[in-house]
């Protein structure tokens, strides 16, 4: 892809080059200050006690043995800090009216409702110190039954809530056509219906959480560090449950671990550091361990996914319908209940379908909260569809490439009115998917999976297949409002053109692992024909760049990187009028070539953009009106989502005998549009595939029956190394978004939307002669190998029962 | 207890408790924040250091153990390559390598997966990609996939880097 691929791009060349991060020099040297790095003095640590059960009422609270240790400042109880709160903590998505959402206080009083509810704070001089004193806490639970299951919480035996007096938060319908789909299904030649089971996962980026309040004693401010993907909501979240003004709140995300939506929340930590702070007067601090992590930090995934399909004698599918039941955990979190709802819309794929109906049903469960983790609700779509229509392939007996052409929404039908109710802004769907085949070698893997097969070989191969689309660059303001969600989908850039000639932009968008430093600089240089080195990013401290919605679902590019362009495209329009001004020719009269503003057909007649920028900064001869310095603010909400998709071709191997699997290749063909920066492009999807692939064999969060994490650390809990994975092909097809500038789409969450249907896909392929059609995730060997078993002796199910 | 290591090629002597982890002591007392805490079970490698010129995952490990031993953390990496380019910073050959081939996203796990596959390379100066994703088996990255680290270590190794 080249630069002039692009619409509405300049040729300055600096758009789609592979150039290396800016980012990189700080990380690789040590000198990148993550939140436990920084230096503050007099700061006191804190230790969270948190409940050992899953459901339990909280008795008497003995701090005595704490409060005795050396070391140790204070010990305070939900009842102590009542006073620090002025709300709960905040779900900002309602999802429905009726919506059932219990008051979450970020210190439990009077009973826990998971494992890692927090209950007390120790306050220490030292982090040893904290760790000791949690430990001597004593704490009076009485525990009561637990409820882990979705399906038997929903039944509400055990009731978590006493107040809401069920376990059932919401259910959340989309059906334009009620009648439309019991036609489809009656008079279908073929229908598939079958049942998924979405696992936990727990997101595991590599940093855990911490955060440090900072008071200011004198000035009545506060600045909050916090490794958060969302610093301007927690600002204002803060305000608003703490009772700071906010325009005396800073919040700064230094360099920041990984979130994968993680981090994309209000903490009760966040507001706990700021309570002790505040009460205290010093500042406080506290660094999560991973396996407190494990059950502090939202989980991602939970849903039982019941999925059918209508479809004629050729495998054309004529409706989908699905059903949800989504596990919120003990409490809503900041956008728990929608997390299931970003993919209500993406049940039906990248097929032309024309009758739909999706509804889910929101329960609570005695477990960590979930919320979003990397594609949230996307990925869990994706797979109902790439696993369904894979049933029904194998229902009318046809090929899997076969049953996709025969559905894909064909590239005339773009911009695409989706039954569902979305426009799908632009698609080419079987060039991905033939360009995916043949990097893979589709033909010749069949015929050696045939060959294998034929010879009975105790290595079976499989190929797995998964076109996905999906709605990324949240998001219109107006859909957002639709959804009853709590706030808008802008996102704000400024760039400032500095008297000497170097470039400050200002993003509201907050990388933590993006590129975003080097991207966006590579659309303003290449727009403004100037050097990337000459731009310097900033953000992520609520005090440089003051507005923004920050980084997730795949928003910083199509939103935020958008709103840079969009702020560039401003400074060229000023640059024009103070050189025409300068230069006294028409603004008509002039164009931008490299970093000059020439006058046409006028050779000698110009001025760079770096001198516009002196001269806009003396101010000595500007034009009448025109304000000084060469700045510009855009805050851009976008018209649209932006619909990325591709196709993913995963290979198998199975060992029949132990059940082991291995991914032994992977090809993924994607489209985002025009790539700003190929490598980071590529970088993205490498990630994202393997946490996709990751869900399909390796991990899932673990509970017992009474609400115990039983895989709460990285010994337990599999995050594939690079032992277990391959190298990964990639290509690309470029088809712009019409509906922003750059005609970019986001590409953070595609790998892992695309990922684990096209590997689940493959290991169902590689035991399709044993009669096997389901497995569940993830595939560990003892399931695949029991699912080989019953199939050999030809009885029971091999899929979500048979776990 | 006193103890005095040589970190970084400076000899560093301070009081710790017998309990003292290696990289708290790295952290928080000695201020060499770049070396990283990502797990407490000893899995994810984020805190690998180099003791006497061997990985070791610093977390496994006391500040007592490592009295009189010689430490080198990802600060002090560059220096023992004698190096002195990269882009406004001194890179060791890993780290340029890295860099070049956008090993890195988030940057957590990365001084520690530098130090691994120093290491790595010191043990097999030429390896497969196979022995490659093998000897990182001990380093856990969840933003790149291990793709590009994987290339950025045999990229390192085709130019041959200095153990």
């Amino acid at each position: 892809m080249t630069a002039t691929d692009a619409p509405g791009t300049s040729t300055g060349g600096a758009f789609g080059q592979r150039l290396l991060r800016k980012e990189d020099a700080r990380l690789l040297t040590g000198e990148a200050r993550f939140v436990d790095d920084l230096a503050i003095p007099g700061a006191v640590w804190l230790g969270m006690v948190r409940s050992p059960f899953g459901h339990a009422t909280i008795g008497s609270i003995d701090t005595g043995a704490a409060l005795a240790m050396p070391g140790v400042r204070a010990v305070l109880t939900g009842d102590d800090l009542a006073g620090a709160w002025t709300g709960p903590m905040p779900c900002a998505w309602p999802v429905t009216e009726d919506m059932k959402a219990p008051e979450h206080y970020p210190i439990a009083r009077g009973k826990a409702c998971y494992v890692g509810d927090i209950v007390a704070v120790v306050v220490a001089d030292s982090r040893y110190a904290a760790a000791d004193a949690v430990d001597a806490v004593v704490v009076d639970y009485d525990a009561l039954p637990a409820v882990v299951d979705l399906e038997e919480a929903a039944g509400d035996r055990v009731v978590i809530h006493d107040g809401l007096g069920t376990n059932r938060s919401y259910t959340w319908t989309l059906s334009p056509d009620p009648d439309a789909v019991e036609a489809a299904f009656a008079g279908a030649a073929h229908t598939v219906s079958e049942r998924y089971v979405q696992q936990r996962l727990i997101p595991e980026a590599m940093e855990p959480r911490g955060v440090a309040a900072v008071p200011g004693v004198y000035g009545g401010d506060l600045t909050l560090y916090s490794a958060t993907q969302i610093p301007h909501i927690l600002k204002v979240q803060i305000a608003a449950t703490c009772g700071v003004p906010e325009h005396k709140v800073r919040v700064v995300a230094p360099s920041v671990g990984g979130g994968f939506g993680s981090k994309l929340n209000v903490y009760a930590e966040e507001l706990i550091a700021v309570a002790v702070a505040r009460r205290l007067g010093v500042p406080a601090r506290w660094t999560e361990s991973r396996s407190e992590n494990a059950v502090a930090t939202i989980q991602g995934r939970g849903q039982i996914q019941n999925m059918e399909l209508a479809a004629d004698a050729e495998g054309r599918i004529t409706a989908v319908r699905a059903s949800l039941v989504a596990d919120m955990g003990a409490y809503l979190q900041l956008v728990t209940p929608g997390i299931p709802l970003l993919g209500a819309f993406l049940y039906h794929g990248v097929y032309d379908v024309p009758a739909y109906h999706f509804e889910c049903t929101g329960v609570f469960t005695n477990c960590t909260p979930t919320d979003a983790y990397r594609g949230a609700g996307r990925p869990e779509a994706t797979y109902a569809i790439e696993r369904a229509i894979e049933a029904l392939a194998r229902e009318v007996g046809v090929d899997s490439a076969e049953i996709r052409r025969r559905n894909f929404i064909r590239a005339d039908q773009f911009p695409y009115a989706s039954i569902a109710g979305l426009t799908y802004d632009s698609g080419d769907y079987e060039p991905a998917l033939d360009k995916a085949l043949a990097l893979i070698g589709y033909e010749q893997l069949r015929a050696e999976q045939q060959r294998r097969r034929d010879a009975g070989e105790t290595r079976q191969l499989g190929i797995g297949l998964s076109s996905y689309v999906e709605m990324c660059g949240l998001a219109p303001s107006r859909v957002l409002a639709s959804l009853s969600f709590g706030a808008g989908g802008w996102e704000a850039a400024t760039v400032r053109v500095l008297p000497t000639g170097t470039v400050q932009v200002v993003s509201g968008a907050t990388p933590h692992g993006q590129g975003h430093e080097t991207a966006w600089s590579q659309i303003v240089a290449d727009k403004l024909g100037i050097d990337p080195a000459d731009i310097e990013v900033l953000h992520s401290d609520t005090a440089i760049s003051p507005l923004g919605l920050d980084t997730y679902g795949s928003r910083s590019l199509p939103v935020g990187g958008v709103a840079v362009g969009m702020a560039t495209d401003r400074i060229i329009e000023k640059c024009k009028v103070i050189a025409a001004h300068q230069l006294e020719c028409s603004e008509d009269d002039l164009e931008l070539v490299g970093n000059e503003l020439r006058v046409r057909g006028t050779p000698g007649r110009n001025m760079t953009v770096q001198a516009v920028a002196f001269e806009a900064f003396t101010a000595h001869n500007l034009p009448d009106g025109v304000e000084p310095n060469l700045t510009a603010q855009v805050v851009y909400d976008p018209p649209n989502f932006v619909f990325p998709f591709g196709t993913h071709v995963a290979v198998v191997e199975v060992d029949t005998e132990t059940g082991a699997v291995d991914l032994v290749d992977y090809a993924a063909v994607d489209d985002c549009g025009p790539q700003v920066n190929p490598m980071i492009v590529e970088g993205q999807l490498h990630g994202g595939i393997v946490q996709g692939a990751a869900q399909a064999l390796w991990e899932e969060a673990v509970y017992d029956e009474d609400g115990n994490l039983r895989n709460a650390s990285l010994m337990d809990y599999l995050v594939p190394s690079a032992a277990e994975v391959p190298s990964i092909r990639l290509d690309h097809t470029v088809t712009p978004s019409p509906t922003n500038d750059l005609g970019v789409k986001g590409i953070g969450e595609a790998g892992t939307i695309g990922a684990a249907p096209a590997v689940m896909n493959a290991l169902i392929d590689a035991l399709a002669p044993l009669g096997i059609t389901d497995m569940a995730m993830p595939a560990r060997p003892e399931r695949v190998w029991s699912a080989i078993e019953d199939a050999r002796r030809g009885s029971g199910p091999a899929g979500e029962g048979a776990s | 207890m006193r103890i005095t290591l040589s970190v970084n090629g400076e000899e560093r002597s301070s009081e710790v408790e017998p309990r003292r982890l290696l990289v708290h002591h790295l952290r928080d007392d000695l201020g060499l924040t770049g070396t990283n805490v990502g797990c407490d079970t000893s899995s994810c490698g984020a805190c690998t250091v180099l003791l006497d010129g061997e990985s070791v995952k610093s977390c496994t490990v006391l500040a007592v153990q490592a009295d009189g031993h010689e430490v080198t953390t990802i600060e002090g990496l560059a220096a023992t390559a004698g190096a002195s380019d990269g882009e406004g910073a001194a890179f060791h050959p890993m780290q340029r390598a890295f860099h070049e081939q956008h090993g890195l996203q988030c940057g957590f796990c990365t001084p520690g997966m530098v130090m691994a596959a120093v290491s790595l390379l010191k043990e097999q100066p030429h390896p497969s990609e196979a022995e490659v994703r093998e000897g990182l088996e001990g380093n856990l990255c969840r933003c790149t996939g291990y793709h590009n680290i994987v290339k950025a270590v045999l990229a390192a190794a085709d130019e041959g880097v200095p153990a």
